[in-house]
């Protein structure tokens, strides 16, 4: 009974590590041992991405409560400059797995700058215009990739909008092509980074959470009004929390993109963001272990109703209202309640 | 209770994949007909998988891609020799989704591959088939990419860039002009990789470029400027690297003003004739090049529109044909190594790349085709021009 003695909230966020490590050690010992199927293969590294992109946009959404709808963005930017990170150092680092950590990072470290840029403007407003607002982010980043071309050479980089005016030299390698975005990537992540991924950002997520400044965050979300009548400083910590979620979603974008050999900025696009989105309301606002699970339930469901064939979305979508409507019954929302108090009842 | 919740998500999770690892998916497969020797079907039935999008914005490709190998495989069936099992994958125009259609097919057991159709799902899914040796023909994935560095990935349409060298080359040979103008898209691949290979081509055949203008996206209406250079500058054919919706305002405001040059376009003109609202007698006299005429003399391809119509209610395209001959050049090419179904993926590849890269196949989208090792098809575009409102091949 010596767990009692951490708080709800310890608990439950030591649960969550726990269940993810052994989600993690079930699924290396299946991949070991060759019984996982090579869809459930392909889908691991994708897996990791969408969790760490839910579990950031939980942060903005469900805790600094604020409707972002441009997540894709910062995945986006994330995503080129992770790619471009790792292709630039190929020659320079051998090793796939630094090289992987150095795009992981330096993906994180640009959608963080982004993040921030954009929330000057985004963050002083409020509600239903702040998430128009990011829409239009998510749609302008976009933009600029699809226009952005951008080479290497040993004069080094060159860059040019709209029209691929580079003048590069003989050998030179175009990394961004403008809508051809970027190709022939060599594949180098992996699951156990996309794990250790996962982890570190649920590290940061709850200890920020747990700390003055979350708690400067939460009653921001509970009443603005309040929260600046008492002197806390709304725009900052506003900020403190976009930020940071836009990085994690960098490092998402940058893992994702390493995992296939071509990718293009539409891709990242409004459909992407709503995705997420989904993820994160149907795991529950502020509740990260909801997030991981419907992440990695709602990427494996798609694939799974293939034998569907031609009704594969429709039954996607039938299954994706159902467990919305289950999720939000009262009936069974009030029996998981007496569940949970009857336990406790008898552990105490 | 949001732990209760989470727990019992968790759980649903586990068993989700534990469910999924043990299943494979086996949709849409047209297997062997009943009436064939066991053994025999047993021995010589190969697993060919695709993916294609078949819903978005491109379905109209993977569609038409899905019916005419399908088409394709039922015929093959019906014959002696080698038969195929077909499962076709909907991969949305997307290289994410393409990948896990192509993990999909591998855990179905496929054999051989028809790739992507699209050309950047196509660059996704060939790495795969690179990584894991299992031989690609591709109907229709254009780009350069989906083949660059890959042995055993092959193409059976036109690169891109091939394209601009083989108009040259055929405006030279049938001596169609020596002054010409050329009007393409500045922002979009593939109308400036088949510009450059033109122009690259162009100066060494006796050809004189003497008009050479852009347009972009948004600003692909008014052509008054581009039409009235090549005008003045006296050309006496237009090159439009381009699809059909810019050519179709082209067509018409050079009307307006006067302007009857020989117009030449590439494959991205075919359709343009059953675009809405175009007024046909504008396109009278538009030489194109494509591989795939559906209104074409030849018997094969009068059989295969008569039963695609008959199948699928529509005139196949391009893609159509492009996918019928892929299965038919792997039956050629299995026929002619002596492959068996128990072959592994390795020596499948290893035998389809050397068969590939020495045999020579007659579809309906040319006669005499060849690779070369990039997986670069070779084969002799067919010159079309439209007679009043109809295809009309010229050679």
């Amino acid at each position: 009974m010596k767990t009692m003695k951490l708080s709800k909230t310890s608990r439950k966020n030591f649960l969550t590590y726990a269940l993810v490590i052994l989600a993690f050690v079930i699924l290396q010992a299946l991949a070991a041992a060759g019984t996982l199927s090579s869809m459930l293969r392909g889908l691991l590294v994708p897996i990791c991405a969408y969790v760490v992109m839910a579990v950031s946009l939980n942060l903005t959404v469900g805790v600094l409560g604020e409707l972002s709808l441009g997540h894709a963005g910062f995945m986006s930017v994330g995503a080129f400059m992770g790619v471009t990170t790792a292709i630039s150092l190929q020659n320079a680092i051998p090793s796939a797995e630094l090289r992987l950590v150095c795009a992981l990072l330096v993906g994180a470290v640009f959608a963080g700058i982004v993040g921030f840029l954009v929330g000057i403007p985004v963050l002083r407003l409020n509600g239903d215009y702040l998430a128009i607002v990011t829409l239009a982010f998510g749609e302008i980043i976009k933009s600029i990739f699809n226009n952005l071309y951008l080479g290497l050479d040993s004069h080094g980089f060159h860059l040019s909008l709209l029209d691929n005016k580079l003048h590069m030299e003989d050998g030179g390698r175009l990394i961004i092509g403008g809508p051809m975005g970027i190709g022939g990537i060599q594949k180098i992540a992996n699951f156990a980074t996309g794990f250790a991924l996962i982890m570190v950002c649920l590290i940061i997520i709850f200890n920020l959470v747990g700390s003055r400044a979350g708690r400067a965050i939460m009653a921001i979300r509970d009443n603005r009004i309040a929260a600046e009548s008492v002197g806390i400083p709304i725009t900052k910590y506003k900020m403190m929390a976009f930020v940071t979620s836009a990085a994690m979603a960098g490092a998402a974008g940058a893992l994702f993109a390493l995992n296939f050999s071509t990718i293009v900025a539409n891709k990242f696009d409004f459909n992407t963001s709503i995705l997420v989105l989904v993820f994160v309301v149907l795991g529950g606002l502020g509740n990260m272990l909801g997030s991981i699970v419907a992440a990695a339930a709602l990427t494996i469901l798609p694939e799974a109703l293939r034998q569907f064939a031609d009704y594969r979305m429709l039954v996607y979508a039938i299954v994706l209202i159902l467990v919305m409507l289950i999720r939000n019954n009262p009936t069974i929302r009030s029996f998981l309640e007496r569940f949970r108090l009857s336990r406790k009842g008898g552990a105490a | 209770m949001k732990k209760a919740l989470s727990l019992i998500l968790a759980l649903a999770m586990v068993l989700a994949l534990a469910a999924c690892g043990s299943k494979s998916g086996e949709t849409e497969t047209t297997p062997a007909p009943d009436n064939t020797p066991a053994v025999e079907a047993d021995s010589l039935t190969f697993k060919l998988g695709g993916t294609g999008p078949l819903t978005g914005g491109a379905a109209i490709y993977g569609t038409a891609v899905k019916n005419a190998a399908e088409l394709a495989v039922e015929e093959i069936n019906a014959m002696s020799g080698v038969h195929f099992e077909l499962n076709f994958q909907d991969d949305a125009h997307d290289a994410e989704k393409a990948v896990n259609a192509y993990n999909t097919l591998k855990d179905w057991g496929m054999q051989i591959s028809l790739g992507s159709v699209t050309s950047k799902p196509a660059e996704a899914t060939s790495a795969e088939n690179y990584a894991d040796r299992i031989f690609a023909l591709t109907p229709s994935a254009s780009s350069v990419a989906t083949t660059a560095g890959k042995d055993n990935v092959f193409q059976m349409c036109f690169t891109d860039p091939n394209q601009g060298s083989a108009s040259a080359q055929y405006i030279a040979d049938k001596g169609l002009a020596t002054k010409v103008a050329v009007i393409w898209k500045n922002d979009d691949v593939y109308s400036k990789g088949i510009y450059d290979t033109f122009m690259a081509a162009a100066p060494g055949l006796g050809l004189e470029i003497v008009s050479d203008t852009t347009f972009a996206d948004g600003s692909d209406t008014d052509f008054s400027v581009q039409v009235a250079d090549a005008q003045s500058k006296g050309a006496e054919l237009v090159f439009l690297p381009m699809y059909y919706t810019p050519a179709s305002l082209i067509f018409a405001q050079a009307k307006a003003t006067g302007y009857a040059p020989t117009w030449f376009g590439v494959d991205g003109m075919d359709g343009i004739l059953t675009l809405e609202g175009f007024d046909t007698a504008l396109a009278e006299g538009v030489i194109l090049l494509t591989p795939f005429n559906a209104d074409s003399d030849d018997a094969r391809t009068q059989a295969f529109v008569e039963k695609y119509q008959e199948k699928y209610g529509e005139i196949p395209n391009q893609f159509a044909a492009d996918a019928y001959d892929c299965v038919y050049a792997y039956k050629q090419a299995l026929e002619a190594a002596g492959c068996t179904a128990d072959m592994s993926n390795e020596e499948l590849n290893d035998a389809m790349i050397a068969q590939f890269t020495s045999m020579t196949f007659d579809g309906l989208t040319g006669a005499g085709m060849t690779w070369g090792t990039d997986g670069a098809v070779s084969k002799s575009p067919k010159g079309m021009i439209i007679q009043n409102g109809a295809y009309v091949g010229l050679d």
